[in-house]
């Protein structure tokens, strides 16, 4: 029996690593720009949400709330401003941009909240648990889980039945043909990264309250964001969804057998997946 | 006068003498030097190998790594388990650690090159990662804590009597400046290495594959193999260097040594701000990094917010950096690999090219 707990815990802990990965998914899918600042991104919205919820005294679903259109404009301007500029045939630009960004994010968070951990309270909520069948299920991982399946149904949606979706499928499978249509690439991707912040305030709210964070954590998320998005393959938002659980069941069943491998037990299912499916679990087409 | 091909311009003709010098300058430099000018010296020329093999692999081999803190952590990790598993004296063991390095490229390049693009860069960082936490368990040299070099074993290093003998200084001391001269054989290699390199046939090749991967495949040139090629050289010099940091430190920890900051950041920020895609860029590139430490290192984190900001700055205003905009308004190019034919009715261009 403790094994299907673990196994439901792993399961749930993938749903906080589809958050991480979905916004970098979207951003990848639309304009091939690979974000090393992404999980600096969610660490910035969880102290954004942090401030909201100490200073206003704000519920954090609300400060998320209140987050999430300051991370829009965060985001549409980073990349209205800074990563349309390095986009191009070389690959170079925009990882090197956004890997500086990555470095100067951490240090401005450090100096502006010093390098302890802090926790987004959400009362109640954190301990509370509901007995699904044979185990139980705290409440916050549950809504972790259910937000991660609703945010890939709403970009799907937005993707597949909404005039921007039409423009960013358009942008993303050729954009000087779509820019001929009267769509502008340089605003269909800033919309792009504005949206995929939102996703990202999602994530900080649930990272915020689930466990504790600092500055510097940014990176490891990043990285089982991109472990997520490959496993699951490229462009595929369910995949996605997918990659994440596979991370999360294997770092959850590595800390059972070992507390010290949990977090090396979730990139070895990942090279593992590399190894056997090199174009991740559900690949979409040739990209 | 016959017809011939040449790379040498007066400009190279000029920097190579002085280039002769400043290393003559640099080998004689413990004779007069303060021990703390030795360390900062080894700390430049350390710098300066690791960023020139990044160099190697993002500006020639198009391979923009994020985790070549893996080659450093490992070899230097290889080290410390030659000298304290087997008792081997440091020296030799530096070789270990490029071995030890080496050996761990092959691995890391069958699974990141299966990434294309992008997405290889952060493959590279996973598998750091992966070398990170697995050293972690490795309680022979200290587990996660880390551990430091046997006393004996530093004490009895290889030359360490002889240059006390000749400069009559005590051990520590001594071993400084045996790292230094070792750094500086290093660093000199290095760039001898990669400008010959950069010259052979392979050379040609990796350059037309870096201007154009298409063109290149279409004149025969085997893309997949040069990444190899540059992915391994790149790795073994990475590990040597990572040895030698750690025997000059003779204390190690997995964080300190899988640094990404310390070993992937700084060496970036140092060839991007210097001038990627040439020899010259990553030497003014450490130098430039070393002032702006030594003014600002008091700053912490303020420090490296401003070393991010130059280097978006640099990648977005200038992309070909320092040396970049130097070569562009003089011409100027003190390791030229470009090819010229030489002979009666060619006009040499003197001013390089």
């Amino acid at each position: 029996m403790i094994w299907v707990d673990t196994i439901v815990q792993g399961v749930l802990l993938g749903g906080l690593y589809a958050l991480f990965a979905a916004g970098l998914s979207l951003v990848f899918g639309i304009m091939r720009l690979v974000n090393l600042a992404h999980g600096d991104l969610i660490v910035m919205g969880a102290y954004l949400i942090l401030v909201l919820v100490t200073a206003l005294g704000l519920g954090p679903f609300l400060a998320a709330l209140v987050a999430a259109p300051v991370m829009f404009l965060i985001g549409w301007s980073l990349q209205k401003f800074v990563l349309n500029r390095t986009l191009g045939e070389d690959i170079l630009p925009p990882l090197l941009v956004t890997f500086g960004l990555s470095i100067v994010l951490q240090n401005v968070l450090l100096e502006g909240f010093s390098a302890d951990s802090q926790r987004i309270s959400a009362g109640a909520l954190e301990t509370a648990s509901l007995a699904l069948g044979p185990v139980n299920v705290g409440v916050m991982p549950l809504m972790t889980f259910a937000s991660a399946v609703l945010v890939i149904v709403a970009l799907n949606q937005i993707f597949y039945r909404t005039a921007i979706g039409r423009a960013f499928r358009a942008t993303s499978d050729d954009a000087v043909t779509a820019s001929l249509m009267g769509i502008r690439p340089g605003r269909v991707f800033a919309t792009a990264t504005g949206i995929a912040m939102v996703v990202v305030t999602i994530a900080a709210l649930y990272l915020g309250v689930r466990a504790n964070f600092d500055p510097s954590i940014g990176p490891a998320r990043l990285i089982y964001a991109f472990e997520a998005v490959i496993i699951g393959g490229l462009g595929s938002l369910w995949g996605t969804l997918a990659g994440g659980i596979i991370i999360g069941v294997a770092q959850t069943v590595g800390a059972a057998i070992n507390p010290e491998w949990q977090i090396l037990a979730g990139h070895v299912a990942f090279l593992v997946v590399l190894l056997l499916r090199p174009r991740g679990l559900f690949p979409r087409g040739s990209d | 006068m016959a017809y011939q091909v040449s790379t040498r311009t007066r400009a190279s003709s000029v920097a190579a003498i002085v280039a002769v010098a400043v290393v003559a300058l640099l080998i004689v430099a413990p004779a007069f030097a303060s021990r703390g000018l030795i360390q900062d010296l080894f700390f430049i020329l350390t710098m300066l190998v690791l960023a020139q093999f990044w160099n190697l692999l993002a500006g020639y081999g198009g391979l923009v790594s994020v985790g070549q803190q893996a080659f450093v952590g490992f070899g230097a990790y290889a080290l410390f388990g030659a000298v304290i598993l087997w008792g081997l004296d440091p020296v030799p063991a530096v070789l270990a650690a490029g071995v030890a390095a080496l050996v761990l490229a092959f691995p890391t390049a069958f699974f990141a090159f299966r990434l294309a693009g992008a997405y290889f860069a952060i493959g590279t960082w996973v598998i750091a990662e992966v070398t990170r936490l697995s050293v972690a368990q490795w309680k022979a040299v200290g587990g996660g804590t880390g551990t430091s070099l046997p006393r004996s074993a530093t004490r009895d290093m290889w030359f360490v009597d002889a240059i006390k003998a000749l400069f009559d200084v005590k051990t520590s001391a001594a071993r400084d400046i045996l790292a230094y001269w070792l750094a500086l054989a290093l660093a000199v290699a290095t760039i001898g290495g990669i400008y010959w390199l950069l010259r052979t046939k392979r050379g040609l090749a990796l350059a037309a594959v870096r201007d154009n991967i298409e063109a290149a495949r279409s004149v025969g040139v085997d893309a997949g193999r040069m990444k190899w090629v540059v992915f391994l050289v790149s790795a073994f010099g990475t590990g040597l260097a990572g040895g030698l940091i750690y025997m000059q430190k003779a204390r190690i920890s997995p964080d300190a040594a899988f640094s990404v900051v310390d070993w992937t950041a700084y060496v970036i920020f140092i060839v991007v701000i210097g001038g990627i895609g040439t020899i010259e860029g990553p030497i003014l590139g450490v130098l430039v990094f070393f002032v702006l430490q030594s003014v600002l290192a008091d700053y912490g984190s303020w420090y490296l917010m401003l070393l991010g900001l130059i280097g978006i700055g640099v990648m977005l205003f200038a992309p070909r950096g320092l040396w970049g905009l130097i070569s562009e308004r003089s011409g100027l190019q003190l390791f030229p690999v470009r090819r010229r034919l030489i002979g009666p009715g060619t006009q040499a261009n003197t001013k390089g090219g």
